[in-house]
């Protein structure tokens, strides 16, 4: 690859991202402000994981991209070429094979281990922004611990919807301090948040936002002793591979209604399936 | 001699002077009051007597903190000691007014679309009393006042003076305030309910309250009063405490 | 007959406020003690000053001079270990924010500035308990209830939007969202300015009734005198930032001895 730095991104502006993380990752949950850079690519597309990922990318690591759980969507197959091309590293669909795993809304079924980190695409990092416009004001509710407004929210959906009815995006309060955005990953995923082996590590390319979950942190979801958080369950198990315990999509088949339900999770499932089989 | 003059006095007032400094018309100064001195006992009612503008009212505004005092002294006697009242922080108004001195005016001054019935308890809540029995004897009195029960739900705004009138006597009775100030309370009503309101004034006394009172009818007057304190024209006024009612009624 | 008790202990120790924009613009040199259970009335016409020290005592806007000194009374506090005194300025924001949310309340004049718009009446009332640490769903949706009985709106209405609601419920509303927490000490700027006058008097009433009942002591703003005969206990009249007479509410009104106040209270239109 010629006429780029390692990864794309110059190695002082590599630098400035890694000083940042490691503040993030000294105050988990708190969201650290970056000078992020253009990329070739739009906003929404996952401008802030990529930046993350070029900042911490070895020459000898393994990456792995996915979006929504599929290594092969186009999300995942772009963001996969890309370092291919501009760091030529090896990439791979295996959860267990990767040393990197940038993913947008998903955390993978198959347990993270140590050593592993798993980025997270962010669109909006500020969980107070729904109730709070002002981003002045917001940084000082998060400065004095005036979380009282999250709740708000979660009331209003009980109230409407007699449940809370927010299932992805669920907000999080990490290590008893931070309340954080877990970008819109399914509250299905939020028990994998807490006291996670691997490192999380979360950019907000359009905010300019990084934010960090340390290993094994505490992480715990928003509730009310009435209604407690609970996760999603499906009566149906995976058309494919049989799993009743891991996050399914809805597939429709043909035009006559005909639909099944899979893992989001393809490397998951294609293992199992190997395994089934 | 009166009966009570060697007993210890409720009230005494002494060398009170107002005077109104009018800015507004190039500082006219309006002499309304000057030296007056009189003494009041428990379980006694002196009225004031002397033409309209006199400064009956005057007094009583002063009494009620509702006028400023100028000079002079107004002391309330208690077991306990004395209150000054030209001393008194303006804060400390509001509890002695709730649990002191009580005041029924010729004029009803309520929010608006508040109920009468309403109206007449309020006294009693400011002190915690119980709803349920604050509401009770509220109506009790308004019934005894012969306000018709149809009206207690409703706001006084829309009653007749008369009616009016008697929300506010209720209001100004229900607190049984040792010390109570008496502006023409009998004006505008018919023979029957004043006579509620004299049988009142004689509950009031019998209990202990003191009394001062503006009552421009001579046959309440004659019937309420145990002391007549004339003021006149020189702007001062001493009450007599040697004469009695008779002997200043001739 | 005993001696009353009529010592009250004091809440708001004010001590020479000055907050000034321009020569004569916002308040200078204002000095007073609020006590426990009174509501103190500041009255004075537009651009006297009264919003400004209201902003200064509500904790919203430092003074150039001057202290707000908060006191707390042993043994009636649910914050003991707290300090006995605080100085409003002196104290870090997050004690102030705290002390603003938790033990006192503001009013303000428009509800849209108090209330937040865009979610349910239950969930504006449930806000100050919720950020107090109440997490049980059912009881929180309980005491909103109660609360909008209290104000005398339609409890089955708790799950509609303010918005939908008439300017005097919406106050209502307001008033329900800040005295949830029973605050000591609750700021008013012009509650009833905005309304219609029928609205204001049913307002008025309720307004006395909470003050009674939950024996509140209050700083009410108003340009209007006849809402502060009604509700305050004492008045401050202010001109051009400065306090020219303070007294009992009756004498203010009835014998005002400044040559201001006797001209604002002249100039009351009486019906």
């Amino acid at each position: 690859m010629n006429g780029y730095n390692f990864a794309y991104l110059d190695e002082q502006t590599k630098r400035m991202i890694r000083r940042a993380l490691l503040k993030a990752v000294a105050i988990p949950g708190y969201q650290v402000p970056f000078g992020g850079r253009e990329m070739p690519m739009p906003y929404g597309w996952g401008t802030g994981g990529v930046q993350l990922t070029a900042s911490i990318l070895g020459a000898d690591d393994i990456l792995k991209v996915i979006d929504q759980g599929a290594d092969d969507t186009t999300n995942a197959v772009s963001i996969r070429h890309f370092f291919q091309r501009v760091a030529g590293v090896e990439t791979t669909t295996a959860t267990t094979a990767a040393d990197v795993i940038q993913t947008r809304h998903r955390i993978p079924e198959t347990p993270l281990r140590s050593g592993q980190i798993l980025v997270f695409q962010v669109p909006i990092p500020e969980p107070l922004r729904f109730i709070e416009p002002s981003e002045q004001e917001t940084r000082l509710m998060h400065a004095l611990e005036e979380y009282g407004v999250m709740h708000v929210k979660l009331y209003e959906d009980i109230a409407r919807y007699g449940h809370i009815a927010t299932t992805y995006a669920y907000p999080v309060k990490v290590d008893g301090r931070y309340v954080m955005d877990p970008s819109p990953i399914p509250k299905f995923d939020n028990p994998k948040l807490d006291g996670n082996p691997a490192l999380m590590l979360f950019g907000a390319g359009r905010e300019k936002r990084l934010y960090a979950i340390p290993p094994y942190t505490r992480v715990e979801s928003l509730d009310f002793e009435d209604h407690p958080f609970e996760i999603q369950r499906w009566e149906h198990s995976c058309a494919l591979c049989g799993s009743d315990h891991s996050y399914l999509d809805e597939v429709i088949t043909d035009d006559k209604g005909g639909r099944m339900f899979v893992c989001s999770d393809t490397d998951y499932c294609q293992t199992r399936r190997g395994e089934v089989a | 001699m009166h009966s009570m003059t060697n007993a210890r006095p409720r009230l005494t007032v002494s060398g009170l002077h107002k005077q109104f400094l009018l800015h507004g018309q190039g500082g006219l100064e309006i002499d309304v009051m000057r030296d007056l001195s009189l003494t009041l006992h428990a379980g006694e009612c002196l009225v004031l007597a002397g033409r309209s503008g006199i400064g009956k009212s005057t007094l009583l505004k002063m009494l009620h903190g509702d006028y400023c005092i100028d000079q002079g002294r107004i002391r309330l006697h208690f077991d306990d000691g004395t209150l000054d009242l030209e001393t008194l922080p303006a804060y400390a108004w509001h509890g002695l007014r709730r649990d002191v001195i009580g005041y029924v005016s010729q004029f009803l001054r309520v929010v608006p679309r508040v109920a009468a019935v309403d109206v007449v308890m309020e006294p009693l809540l400011a002190r915690g009393a119980d709803e349920q029995d604050a509401r009770q004897r509220a109506e009790t009195l308004l019934a005894r006042l012969n306000l018709p029960e149809r009206l207690w739900q409703l706001p006084p705004g829309t009653f007749s003076g008369g009616e009016q009138q008697r929300v506010n006597i209720a209001r100004g009775f229900i607190g049984e305030h040792p010390l109570l100030l008496l502006d023409e309370p009998t004006a505008s009503l018919d023979a029957t309910n004043r006579d509620v309101v004299i049988a009142l004034i004689g509950e009031a006394k019998a209990r202990g309250a003191a009394m001062l009172g503006i009552f421009h009818d001579e046959d309440v007057r004659d019937r309420v009063a145990d002391r007549l304190l004339p003021l006149d024209d020189s702007l001062g006024a001493r009450a007599s405490f040697t004469r009695d009612v008779q002997e200043t009624l001739s | 007959m005993k001696k009353p008790a009529l010592e009250r202990p004091v809440l708001l120790d004010v001590q020479d406020i000055t907050r000034l924009y321009g020569p004569a613009k916002g308040c200078e040199a204002i000095d007073f003690q609020l006590h426990a259970g009174e509501v103190l009335g500041i009255v004075g016409e537009s651009g006297s000053g009264k919003s400004t020290l209201l902003r200064v005592l509500a904790g919203l806007e430092a003074p150039d001079a001057g202290r707000v000194v908060y006191r707390r009374h042993a043994g009636e506090d649910v914050l003991d270990r707290d300090e006995a005194e605080l100085d409003l300025y002196a104290i870090g924001e997050a004690q102030r924010r705290a002390l603003l949310r938790l033990e006192w309340g503001l009013v303000h004049q428009n509800p849209r500035d108090g209330l937040r718009m865009g979610v349910s009446a239950g969930a504006n009332i449930g806000e100050r308990l919720m950020a107090q640490g109440q997490r049980h769903y059912g009881q929180l949706r309980e005491t909103g209830q109660a609360w909008m009985r209290q104000v005398e709106l339609d409890a089955g209405r708790i799950d509609d939007a303010p918005r939908t609601f008439s300017g005097g419920m919406q106050q209502r509303l307001q008033i329900a969202r800040t005295l949830v927490t029973r605050p000591r000490l609750v700021f008013m700027d012009e509650p009833t300015g905005g309304l219609d006058v029928s609205v204001q008097a049913r307002l008025l009433d309720m307004l006395r009734t909470l003050v009674r009942s939950l024996g509140l002591s209050v700083v009410l703003v108003t340009h209007d005198l006849a809402v502060a005969r009604l509700l305050a206990h004492r008045l401050m009249v202010m001109r051009r930032g400065q306090v020219v007479e303070t007294g009992l509410t009756d004498q203010i009104l009835d014998d005002p001895q400044h040559e201001y106040t006797q001209l604002l209270v002249s100039s009351v239109l009486t019906p």
